[in-house]
């Protein structure tokens, strides 16, 4: 068998009957003609696999997974494109990554052996150990709010913010900073052998902690430890959870307590959170459990719509009209905050909404995209308004103070 | 052990650095060959991945090198270069690589010997600092 028919194979996408519901679904494929899902799958079938290898359309797929979950013959797509990928990359046909591939290039510096700061945002009132039966995988919510710090940067709060939840219900989790990045990017743009390298030093980091649960804020990371690294590991050693499930359990047990608020919140399911991992009910009973006001959007759970760039490859006027249609979903439903838990949609909806010249459609739109942790942590009864790490209110277009830049300056 | 030389990738603007270099070398002046230079039309070209990328390869240090503030050929692009050297500079800090490998200097064209001396500065700091991490070091 080749590699490819084994790729095939694994997908499952001989069971394609050629139906084309993924095509008729698919939001690329609704506003990019050349991009059709059937069509790729179609073509390696008959053997026609450089051509789909050197198609640059391999890198327009979104991953979101509505194909997956709405074929009748559960074809992989999404894991096949993802495998494709690895081929295409090694036939040369890489793709045009966001921020000229800095994103990617700060992902794989983490794994490189030196002494990280990866904890500068640990302040003296947040509680942390350094061995128990929690792990708080804080991800690069706080990389990528230094990277946008024009677009999101609240992303820096995120991991102080779920210490501060964890904290308030009386855990200490525990945090490393030998961790490095999860590898979602990496193995999403066919990065193979370093995502393996990453895995291996997380999951070998956390085995030594003793941590029997691990604990995630972000979507991308819980999807990529729960399904990737165990396809690649088999059996972890220890439970992959999201924030939000087990979140639901503390409050349960009484543990945590908010205070009361006002404002019209709109729940964005991700890719990674809904159709990758089937967590739909909690976020939004969490909503429930914090007497937030949820107003639901035209198309969410398994329909959700999605946020138009995957591992950020290939940005593009099709992203920026899918990113489009989803804010104006939430500006119909007149709600005042989206929330989402995937610090890529956050970063993919505020590029938007911060443009210069924003689309007509959203000017005079008082519409706020922010991250779900840390609207949890800033509606804990006894918070202060705002978290104390990072500094630029959200969605709002930030410019360097001249000072900090000067202060930046050279090794003077 | 013997003292091994750095690695410096130095990027110089068209306008005002890369002349300072030239002049630096038509007057005679004697500093250290440690840098591969590069030019660009100017700093304001520059994405932080540039940075990382060139540190990622193996550089010990970056060097930005542009025309001071209020003479750029463009207006403003090394007030662009500014704010993404702060930027990267920030990152680097918590990945774990001394901030002191990124160096933004303003050299004008006629400042030949400004070039010359920021070059013998670098690599005295970079001496110091050995060699970079991402090579395998410790830091």
């Amino acid at each position: 068998m080749t590699k490819i028919e084994k790729i095939i194979e694994d997908a499952g996408a001989f069971d394609c009957v050629e139906c084309g519901k993924c095509t008729s679904l698919c939001p690329v494929a609704k506003l990019n003609p050349n991009f059709a899902p059937r069509l790729i799958v179609v073509k390696a079938q008959a053997g026609m696999e450089s051509e789909v290898k050197s198609d640059k359309d391999i890198w327009s797929c979104v991953t979101c997974e509505i194909c997956n979950d709405m074929c009748p013959y559960k074809v992989n797509f999404s894991g096949f494109i993802q495998r494709m990928r690895a081929e295409a990359i090694e036939m040369g046909n890489s793709p045009l990554c966001s921020e000229a591939g800095a994103i990617h290039t700060m992902q794989r510096l983490t794994g490189k052996g030196q002494k990280q700061n990866r904890l500068v945002w640990l302040t003296n009132d947040l509680r942390v150990k350094e061995k128990g039966d929690v792990y708080f995988f804080t991800g690069c919510s706080y990389q990528l709010g230094i990277l946008f710090k024009d677009r999101a940067a609240e992303l820096k709060k995120v991991p102080a913010s779920v210490v501060k939840i964890l904290n308030a219900a009386g855990i200490e989790p525990v945090v490393s900073n030998d961790e490095v990045c999860c590898g979602h990017d990496l193995i999403w743009s066919g990065n193979e052998a370093v995502f393996k390298d990453l895995m291996k030093k997380n999951v070998e980091m956390i085995r030594a902690t003793g941590a029997k649960t691990v604990v995630f804020s972000c979507a991308e990371g819980f999807r990529t430890f729960s399904l990737d690294y165990q396809d690649f590991l088999g059996d972890l050693g220890f439970e992959v959870k999201h924030i939000s499930e087990y979140l639901l359990d503390l409050i349960e047990q009484g543990k945590l307590d908010f205070k009361e608020s006002n404002v019209k919140v709109t729940y964005h399911d991700s890719c990674r959170l809904g159709r990758h991992m089937g967590i739909y009910d909690e976020p939004r009973e969490l909503l429930k459990a914090m007497n937030v006001e949820l107003v639901e959007m035209p198309s969410i759970r398994e329909k959700a719509l999605c946020c138009g760039v995957n591992a950020f490859a290939n940005c593009s006027e099709v992203s920026r009209k899918m990113q489009l249609d989803r804010l104006l979903e939430a500006k119909g439903v007149n709600a005042g905050v989206m929330l989402t838990f995937c610090p890529k949609c956050l970063i993919h909806y505020n590029c938007l909404l911060s443009m210069e010249k924003k689309p007509v459609e959203l000017e005079n739109v008082e519409l706020v995209v922010g991250d779900f942790s840390n609207f949890i942590a800033e509606q804990l009864k006894g918070a202060t308004e705002k978290t104390s790490v990072g500094h630029e209110n959200v969605g709002q277009v930030g410019n360097v103070s001249n000072s900090e830049a000067e202060n930046m300056k050279g090794g003077e | 052990m013997t003292e091994v030389e750095p690695k410096i990738v130095a990027f110089c603007c068209n306008w005002c650095s890369y002349a300072g270099a030239d002049l630096a070398g038509v007057s005679r002046l004697q500093y250290p060959p440690n840098a591969r230079i590069i030019r660009v039309m100017c700093t304001g070209r520059l994405e932080p991945e540039f940075l990382l990328r060139a540190l990622e390869l193996g550089a010990d240090g970056v060097l930005i090198a542009g025309c001071h503030i209020g003479c750029c050929h463009y207006i403003s692009g090394n007030e662009r270069a500014q704010e993404k050297v702060a930027m990267t500079s920030e990152l680097l800090d918590v990945l774990g690589i001394d901030k002191k490998r990124l160096r933004l200097e303003w050299i004008s064209a006629s400042e030949g010997r400004r070039f010359a001396e920021t070059m013998q500065e670098f690599v005295k700091d970079l001496k110091a600092l050995g060699p970079s991490p991402l090579k395998g070091g410790a830091e």
